[in-house]
């Protein structure tokens, strides 16, 4: 029974996979390709971010600073000696996750906003640390050339969306064997209540160690290809404050419990976000996702999911 | 096969602030024991030494297991709980936004717990009818009688040889004392367990505790070899049962 059950996840995971890669023999036209690749980015991040936030109850500020570590680890490698995206990505992951693992080292202490806070700093420091390391290009950024040609694409942003479509089927199916093992389970009961969970055996400082190091890789992966996605590269916007406000909105919109939720919030959200782009203005974005968390946060503390729940809890007591 | 609890001379504290000097408490094989005291003297952190919770600074802890000689010191919650030691905390400590199901898994971590966890589950919901009918139920939207009743049951959830009960009286009715403290007995003679019980409350307590101990500013003030002997203790008169 739960062998089958794996099994239809992992078919309709290689299913998208495969509907990704055919769209990209198919489809023309370049800017959705672009818009698409940042939804799905945000698949990854609001996925990630939710692992430490949502199962684990940490509130991470510092998004932007795990993905930018992993932008600018691409960066500096890239520099060197232009390796293959899969070693971009590796890397970033790496780097982004050891920063994870140190942070959870450093913080472990820390519990509610003051975790935040801490992460919040963290953001702050690096990016003054980037604008300051003139090889990845410093404050003035710099530009990176991205591969001219690419097998089996016929352009490197098809490719990029591809990695990126890809890369997000991977973070949800992550999360959602974390959320269905004695892993996810432990990191609930932290969430809920951190000293019960101690005096149930729970490895509570394993575990808090496990969701800042896989968050932050996570993180960091998706940041790996950004260079090649904007072709110019500069701090503010490697750390830019979106980042940081989406992906904990994100999942806000869409319910933190489960592995649905960020990946609802992220298409929903990061969709909107784009179509508001292109009709109204840039600056927009940010007003869409301030409304929508105060919205939720008022009327549906546990997002969609939990709003689909009661209301299908509420038909099914009306039938019985 | 015995399981004790032996402690000697523990002392612990938080900082600078030293709570226990020198407890001694034993708890034999199959035996339920007593920890007398009130507010302040060092029930609960003795508990927490115990647990791992809390590192003790001077004196010995070690738990027989099946005969085995364990030494505490140094040890994870996690360590002492895989041990087969469960704690049913003071004040319930429950996971109040998870289900009641959910928090008897919870009680199911320690790796030896998890391929016994149906039939496990099946004994709690058999011990305690209430909580089947409301597993699906959050634990916090429960009575306080009924989430003492589930602490209970997810202690017992991880097959435990040794049972700490931190103060299983606070916050609740008389009745619901009665009945938390008659399942406490009960279980204890169906899995032969270990008991160390934490309590204010005399009475009650005296209902299913083989002996005791008073513990008074962090130190045993007074050994009761059976309920009898506490009984007649002059300090038991005087703080306990208002004689």
């Amino acid at each position: 029974m739960k062998s089958k059950g794996h099994l239809l996840h992992i078919a309709v995971a290689l299913a998208v996979v495969l509907v990704a890669f055919l769209i990209t023999n198919s489809m023309e036209n370049r800017y959705y390709y672009k818009a698409s690749y940042v939804v799905l980015q945000y698949v990854v991040l609001a996925t990630a971010w939710n692992i430490l936030g949502g199962y684990t109850g940490y509130v991470n500020f510092g998004t932007a600073a795990f993905f930018a570590m992993g932008s600018y680890t691409a960066v500096a490698l890239i520099k060197l000696w232009k390796p293959p995206l899969y070693v971009l990505l590796v890397a970033g992951g790496a780097v982004s996750g050891l920063l994870g693992l140190g942070i959870g080292y450093l913080t472990l202490r820390l519990r509610g906003v003051f975790f935040s806070i801490a992460t919040l700093a963290l953001a702050v420091v690096l990016q003054m640390f980037m604008t300051n390391w003139e090889f990845v290009g410093g404050g003035a950024g710099t530009a990176i050339l991205k591969p001219r040609s690419v097998p089996f694409f016929s352009n490197y942003d098809e490719f990029l969306f591809f990695v990126m479509a890809s890369l997000a089927v991977a973070a949800v199916f992550v999360a959602w064997l974390i959320e269905n093992s004695w892993v996810g389970r432990g990191m609930a009961a932290i969430r809920d209540n951190e000293e019960a969970a101690e005096c149930m055996g729970v490895p509570i400082l394993k575990l808090k160690l496990f969701a800042t190091t896989v968050s932050g890789a996570m993180m960091g992966i998706a940041g790996a290809p950004f260079s090649y996605f904007v072709v110019f590269i500069e701090p503010s916007s490697a750390f830019h404050l979106d980042y940081a406000v989406n992906s904990l909105a994100m999942p806000m919109v869409g319910g933190t419990t489960t592995w649905l939720g960020p990946l609802i919030g992220a298409v929903l959200v990061g969709t909107a976000q784009q179509i508001a782009t292109v009709t109204l203005s840039a600056e927009m974005n940010l007003l869409i996702v301030g409304s929508l968390l105060v919205g939720f946060v008022v009327f549906a503390p546990e997002g969609l999911v939990g709003l689909f729940r009661k209301l299908r809890g509420r038909a099914m007591g009306r039938s019985a | 096969m015995a399981n004790r609890i032996v402690v000697k001379n523990l002392e612990a504290g938080y900082g600078s602030v030293q709570v226990l000097h020198g407890v001694s408490v034993e708890v034999n094989d199959g035996e339920t024991v007593v920890l007398l005291g009130t507010n302040g003297n060092g029930k609960s952190t003795l508990i927490k030494c115990i647990m791992g919770i809390l590192p003790h600074t001077g004196g010995e802890l070690y738990l027989e297991i099946d005969g085995e000689r364990v030494d505490l010191a140094g040890k994870a919650p996690e360590e002492i709980v895989n041990l087969g030691v469960a704690l049913v905390p003071e004040g319930r400590r429950l996971f109040p936004m998870l289900t009641v199901e959910e928090n008897l898994l919870l009680g199911a971590y320690r790796p030896d717990a998890r391929k016994d966890i149906d039939r496990n589950l099946a004994f709690c919901f058999e011990a305690f009818p209430i909580l089947e009918e409301r597993k699906h139920q959050l634990a916090g939207s429960m009575s306080g009688g009924e989430q003492q009743m589930l602490a209970v049951a997810r202690a017992l959830m991880s097959a435990p040889r040794i049972l700490l009960v931190d103060e299983p009286s606070v916050g609740l009715a008389p009745i619901f004392v009665s009945r938390v403290i008659q399942k406490i007995q009960e279980l204890k003679e169906k899995y032969n367990l270990t008991v160390l019980m934490a309590e204010q409350n005399f009475n009650q307590a005296v209902k299913i505790a083989d002996r005791g101990y008073i513990i008074v500013h962090g130190q045993i003030e007074f050994e009761g070899k059976d309920t009898d002997e506490l009984r007649e203790n002059e300090m038991v008169k005087k703080f306990y049962l208002g004689v």
